[in-house]
């Protein structure tokens, strides 16, 4: 099922009376969504991804725009009729009914013609605890049950139904690392197997990254940029979207932009920006853009090297850059122990440069 | 590893000492009297040990009409108002204006003194040589005839006392379902809704069983708190409740121990124990039934 939104708002009056101003929780959002993909909507806490979830649930009506499912304008239709399954943060299961229990629960809600019998209920009800692997614990009740098991009955109970439309609201963030891990991987073979569009909502970068056919990322309400995880990452519309991806962050030098050459501090980095205008720029580099190299550009002090597992990442400082450089390099390249300084030569694919004012890109 | 055995019950002394003295032995010291036959307080003297006293209060009309009239009051105030407080709660709720304002009305009456309270319900029901009371007024507005609510037929006086105790037990038990409420996980009824359930099956399937222990325990307490119901008669009634024929077992206690008829602590003993006796079983049976009940 394909899903379309067009200039979706949501407009909430003020908690605090004293501000008359309207808080915008989703601003202008219009995104089609391709049918049977699964995209991580991303970005940081109060930007408003709870809130378009929950538009295109049918919990929250929009204050102006559209939503289209397939060739459906479901924009007034409440929940129900809409045909989708929502797993909450908090998963939401009922805590004084057995897993079956739960995940008939939406079937017994059927009416009408629609109407199932016992047998039917809980063959269907089985069906889909396969699917999420909790077939054996249908007996039990949500507190007998780890957080990753309770998680699985939340998407077996969102996907009973057989909905068009499937919808996760930071379905992981009550699970610790490993389980993280393990259950999106979970998440995204579930999404393959039943090829059921999904909307999966995150803050965390590296999980929408992983499991996205596509991601949204939004800041204050606004959609900043959509498109595959990798394409968004390798080629950020703005500042913003450049420093919410990627672990560790992008390193940002304040720089200047001389005669098409880019200047960090006093070092000349990169040429062949003869496009942009001189003046001050802000320069983003990826901590694999840094290549030690004994004869590069890039003068930094060395303040550490760091191997963590199969990662080996040298600290260091540089005039022009705020905090520390983090750079991801090759473990033959360490600068040998006892040196002070380090130097780089840069990737220049992986050097974006921002307008300092407004954050927007500048392309090379 | 002395010490630490020693030092909890050296905390707990004080609160035992207490107890032991304020509730232990009044108990132990109520048994005993209660098996003393023909114990007289002035000599402090008794013929012999037995049953006796359990028997006559049993026989004593006075225990029996008590022992109805608290039974019919436990029987309707408890379900009524701990139904008419569900409804009442369920409607502070679902609005979202002016909720505090509303949630003090409703729980005003709780700091209100008893006996004032009683007072109003004198003006609203009492027959006076002057008025027949606002309620007979009323009556004879849609066309009945005037009951004297204090002093007329049984069933009217029981209605003031159910009507009255009702009306005094409703605020804690509004305030005791409003939290209870508020305190179930709104994703609960964002799930419910998603999955199209109507309102009388998210009341029953989710909204009762959330709450659930919160009424049973309101069941309980309004069970022990009904059955040793008396100073709310008092405030109707007057001290002489066995002329009034609406005595309760907690009233007759006193009426065998200080009443004009007192004088009388070993039967006040044995009644005493029957009633904890029942409030016990009742106690045990509603445990049992919510062990049954869900979560
Ligand atoms: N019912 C409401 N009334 C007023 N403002 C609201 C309401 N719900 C949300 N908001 C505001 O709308 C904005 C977006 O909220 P939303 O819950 O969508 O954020 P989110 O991206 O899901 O954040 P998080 O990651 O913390 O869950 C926030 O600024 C929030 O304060
Ligand atoms: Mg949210």
């Amino acid at each position: 099922m394909k899903i379309v939104l067009e200039h979706l708002t949501k407009r909430y009056p003020n908690l605090n009376r004293k501000i008359k101003e309207d808080v915008i929780a989703v601003n202008d959002f219009t995104f089609e969504i391709p049918d049977g993909q699964l995209i991580g909507l991303l970005g940081p806490s109060g930007c408003g991804k709870s809130t378009t979830l929950n538009m295109i649930c049918g919990l929250e009506p929009p204050t102006s725009g559209r939503i289209w499912f397939g060739d459906d304008d479901v924009t007034n239709l409440p929940p129900e009729n809409r045909g989708v399954g929502m797993v909450f943060q908090s998963y939401a299961l009922y805590p004084h009914l057995t897993v079956r229990q739960n995940i008939c629960f939406p079937l017994e809600n059927l009416k009408g013609a629609d109407r199932l019998t016992r047998a039917q209920m809980d063959e269907m009800a089985l069906e889909t605890a396969r699917l999420v692997q909790i077939d054996e614990l249908m007996d039990r009740k949500p507190s007998e049950m780890s957080g990753g098991q309770q998680q699985r009955v939340a998407i077996a109970r969102a996907l009973v139904k057989k909905p068009r439309v499937l919808l996760l609201d930071e379905p992981l963030s009550n699970l610790d690392a490993r389980l993280r891990l393990q259950t999106r991987e979970e998440i995204r073979r579930i999404q393959r197997e039943t090829g059921i569009t999904t909307v999966f909502v995150t803050h965390d970068q590296e999980e929408a990254m992983s499991i996205s056919d596509m991601i949204v990322v939004m800041e204050a309400g606004v959609v900043n940029q959509i498109g595959k995880p990798q394409k968004v990452y390798d080629d950020p519309v703005n500042l913003f979207v450049a420093k919410f991806l990627g672990t560790p962050p992008i390193n940002l030098f304040d720089a200047e932009i001389r005669g098409g050459r880019l200047y960090l501090g006093g070092d000349c980095v990169l040429q062949g920006a003869d496009s942009v205008p001189d003046g001050p720029v802000v320069a983003g580099i990826r901590p694999e853009g840094f290549v030690p190299d004994e004869n590069g550009p890039l003068v930094c002090g060395l303040m550490a090297v760091e191997v963590m597992g199969r990662d080996t990442s040298i600290v260091a400082e540089h005039p022009a850059c705020g905090g520390q450089i983090r750079a991801i390099v090759d473990t033959e390249d360490i600068p040998p122990e006892g040196a002070q300084q380090v130097r780089f030569s840069l990737r220049p694919a992986k050097v974006h440069l921002f307008d300092r004012d407004t954050g927007e890109r500048i392309r090379i | 590893m002395k010490a630490r055995g020693i030092r909890p019950w050296l905390y707990l002394l004080p609160a035992l000492v207490f107890l032991g003295i304020f509730m232990v032995y009044p108990l132990f010291d109520v048994m005993v009297y209660s098996v003393e036959e023909g114990y007289n307080s002035a000599s402090q003297t008794y013929y012999g040990i037995g049953g006796y006293n359990y028997a006559y209060v049993l026989r004593d009309p006075y225990f029996l009409q008590a022992l109805k009239n608290t039974f019919i009051l436990v029987i309707i105030t408890v379900p009524v108002s701990t139904g008419i407080a569900l409804l009442i709660s369920l409607g502070l709720h679902s609005i979202d204006r002016f909720k505090e304002f509303f949630q003090t009305v409703f729980f005003l009456p709780y700091v209100t003194n008893t006996l004032a309270v009683g007072l109003v319900f004198m003006i609203l029901f009492k027959k006076t040589p002057y008025s027949d009371g606002f309620m007979n007024l009323l009556i004879t507005a849609v066309g009945g005839t005037a009951v004297d609510f204090i002093d007329g037929p049984y069933w009217a006086k029981m209605f003031v006392m159910c009507f009255y105790t009702v009306w005094v037990v409703l605020p804690f038990k509004i305030l005791i379902l409003t939290s209870a409420l508020a305190s179930v996980d709104e994703n609960l009824y964002k799930a419910a809704r998603v999955d199209g359930t109507s309102r009388m099956r998210i009341f029953t399937r989710i909204t009762l069983p959330m709450i659930s222990p919160m009424i049973f325990y309101l069941v309980i307490t309004g069970f022990i708190g009904a059955f040793k119901a008396y100073s709310d008669e008092v405030a109707i009634f007057g001290t002489d409740l066995n002329a009034a024929g609406m005595n309760t077992i907690v009233g007759y206690v006193y009426d065998m121990l200080y009443g004009d008829s007192g004088g009388f602590p070993s039967y006040a003993a044995a009644a005493a124990l029957i009633l904890f006796a029942i409030v016990l079983t009742i106690t045990c049976i509603n445990l049992l039934v919510r062990k049954k009940a869900v979560i």
